[in-house]
């Protein structure tokens, strides 16, 4: 059986950071505590993320500890404080959503 | 509030909608809009596919598409819409080698022949592939190369269509969430192409991206639309369950067992297989109906996995030859802390493929005049069970006759937009956005949903279990008004949850009716309490909602 741990994530909100504690199983991403924090613990935080687990669709790009990274391939430390940003240098719209929308694919 | 005119709009924006798009501009259509609730060409199931695609090619020897054609009809369990198969087999090789045209690079061998390889139920080579393990990422990049470089089509990203509009009996276009703004968008359009994938998303354990959730069929539904052949939901035997593994389809571990044979053992570490009368001394050949069960029984039995699966093992096989099978693969799961060496992965059977959707004509086009449907969300091609490799080829053949058609349809005709009968799914869209008080938030009842799906409508089937699962599906529609939606409309999660689990909930209840309705076992339907075939049921269902949103499934007369 996997290991339990709890990750700790600072999660960037707009004009504040959130923190979350997420129990985890060992080998478990970012992206899997985000869905846990929207079903568990927060369902309004905005995240952006299509293929879930594959690393195909490159959606869920933010930046971790500073450093821009996938969420689906980016694993949780246990008992580690883990800082989440928005990707720089884009339009935060919401939460660690940003306006990657190519301009001509917009509305 | 955005209003926006298109000859054509395609719903979807996965394999199915990019290549519906590329074939409406050259059939006549002036403007076509492609929108997806996501990316366009970085959602759906297109860009998942990992494994193969099955053309008549002949590069291996001789093969041409009826022969094809023999291998789905044997699969489909005599329930294939045999027009709409011959429609798949005999336009594949063309698509193909267009493909290979605009660079989308088949493996080759070194003599230049395009490499095919038997996959499971075809009778000869037939299947080419992207290596490694890149066949989908590499189709929905040239489709995405080639979309951007017609003029008439419109690529939108971040637009949730809703509902569609009829008038008349007619589609005549559609209303969305912008969920950028979080604010209503319409969309008047001549014809309609669907092209939203199927449902897998709505069972606990599946291989779906995050847009698989059954949209397309609540949408035909809700238009008039038939839908078919619900009840088929291809089960992948052997999904990846433990441990996590990221960065990787949960699928991939079929060409392992292929190449390698890995040994299936249940929690005790037993081999468990020849208990249900497979014999896989000679290699990996457990169908994998008879491998969904055995793994299913096996667990029910307390015997699983201690996730709730069984283990796969390889660690017989030489540590050379797993190097030389997967090489840079190996490199990927050592990543996910997988040595296949020293330790077994843990394997269940999760929903891969939804064999059933829109009953369409031979120009793909539903009981709806204009609206059309295009890739996994027709239904009849593939009948009970689909084969490996047939899924990009149907994405294409049927992405281009919808498209095609779809432009025709469109060719001279008016506008039949009636502001008035959009109303109706504005207020819905503008009173959601203005969020609600509740306790209870959609995605709570979405987990409870594909829960519920799994356990009680997952592969086999009882109609006790089927009967709760319907009654449930029902209260959790009857709660969808009174459920919590964030204040604050811009890229609100909980709006995108919210018409989510509305579609799903529509989408979950036609398979479950459908399943309750079939009382024998045909292909990917199996049920505990008829586990026999019934010659008098080799016929598909017609699922329809009537005007006050009732959903039944019944046979045709």
């Amino acid at each position: 059986m996997s290991a339990i741990g709890t990750a700790r994530l600072r999660i960037h909100r707009g004009g504040h950071y959130d923190e979350f504690a997420v129990p985890f199983e060992e080998g478990a991403s970012i992206l899997d505590a985000l869905l846990w924090i929207r079903a568990h613990r927060d369902p309004s935080l905005a995240i952006r993320y299509s293929c879930i687990n594959a690393n195909v669709c490159k959606e869920c790009t933010i930046a971790i500890d500073g450093r821009v990274d996938y969420t689906c391939t980016t694993r949780l430390v246990d008992d580690r404080l883990t800082t989440l940003d928005p990707l720089p240098g884009k339009r935060q719209l919401r939460d660690l959503v940003t306006d990657t929308v190519p301009p001509r694919e917009k509305l | 509030m955005t209003q926006i005119e298109t000859d054509v709009l395609i719903v979807g924006a996965g394999g199915a909608g990019m290549y519906a798009a590329l074939a409406a501009a050259p059939a006549g259509a002036g403007t076509v809009l492609l929108v997806d609730k996501s990316l366009v060409g970085r959602g759906g199931a297109t860009v998942m596919a990992q494994m193969t695609v099955a053309a008549a090619l002949a590069e291996e020897g001789p093969d041409d598409w009826p022969l094809h054609l023999e291998d789905p009809l044997a699969a489909g369990r005599g329930l294939c819409d045999e027009n709409l198969a011959a429609i798949l087999c005999a336009g594949a090789p063309e698509r193909i080698r267009e493909m290979e045209e605009w660079h989308v690079g088949w493996a080759r061998h070194a003599d230049g022949r395009i490499r095919q390889v038997t996959a499971p139920g075809h009778s000869r080579p037939r299947c080419c592939y992207v290596d490694f393990l890149n066949t989908g990422p590499a189709v929905a990049a040239t489709l995405r190369r080639r979309i951007a470089r017609l003029d008439p089509i419109r690529r939108v990203s971040n637009l949730c269509i809703t509902d569609l509009v009829t008038a008349s009996g007619e589609v005549v276009g559609a209303v969305g969430l912008d969920t950028a703004e979080g604010a209503p968008a319409t969309v008047a359009a001549k014809s309609v192409v669907i092209a939203t994938g199927g449902l897998t998303r709505i069972f606990a354990r599946n291989s779906a991206s995050a847009n698989l959730g059954g949209d397309g069929y609540a949408l035909a539904l809700a238009a008039g639309a038939e839908l078919t052949d619900l009840e088929f939901v291809q089960f992948f035997p052997i999904g990846h369950l433990a441990p996590r593994l990221v960065g990787m389809d949960p699928i991939m571990w079929d060409p392992f067992r292929y190449k390698l044979g890995g040994r299936l053992l249940n929690g005790a570490g037993e081999e468990f297989l020849a208990a249900y009368g497979s014999d896989e001394s000679a290699g990996y050949s457990t169908p994998r109906d008879l491998l969904t069960y055995a793994i299913t029984r096996e667990v029910a039995a307390g015997r699983g996995s201690p996730h709730g699966g069984v283990h796969l093992s390889f660690a017989h096989v030489p540590s050379a030859s797993i190097a030389a099978a997967f090489g840079p693969v190996v490199e990927r799961l050592a990543k996910n802390g997988i040595d296949l060496r020293r330790m077994p992965v843990e394997v269940s059977p999760i929903a891969h493929y939804h064999m059933g959707g829109i009953r369409v004509d031979d120009r793909m086009q539903s009981r709806v005049p204009g609206l059309f449907a295009a890739g996994e969300a027709v239904g009849g091609a593939n009948g009970a069970n689909r084969l490996s490799g047939n899924a990009i080829p149907e994405a294409l053949v049927f992405g281009e006759r919808a498209g095609h058609h779809a432009a025709v349809h469109a060719a001279g005709r008016r506008h039949g937009w009636r502001q008035q009968a959009a109303a109706e799914a504005v207020g819905q869209v503008r009173a959601a956005a203005g969020g609600h008080a509740g306790d209870t938030p959609a995605i709570e009842l979405l987990g409870e949903l594909r829960a519920l799906m799994g356990e009680a409508v997952g592969p086999f089937r009882t109609a006790a279990g089927l009967a709760v699962a319907i009654r449930r599906l029902g209260e959790m529609r009857a709660a969808l008004p009174g459920l919590a939606i964030a204040p604050g409309a811009a890229c609100n999660p909980t709006l995108g949850d919210w018409f989510e689990l509305r579609a799903s909930l529509n989408a979950a209840e036609a398979v479950a009716r459908a399943a309750a309705a079939r009382t024998e076992s045909r292909g990917a339907h199996q049920r505990d309490d008829f586990p026999d075939t019934d010659p008098a049921l080799a016929s598909s269902q017609t699922v329809t909602m009537d005007e006050g949103g009732s959903i039944t499934a019944g046979f045709m007369r």
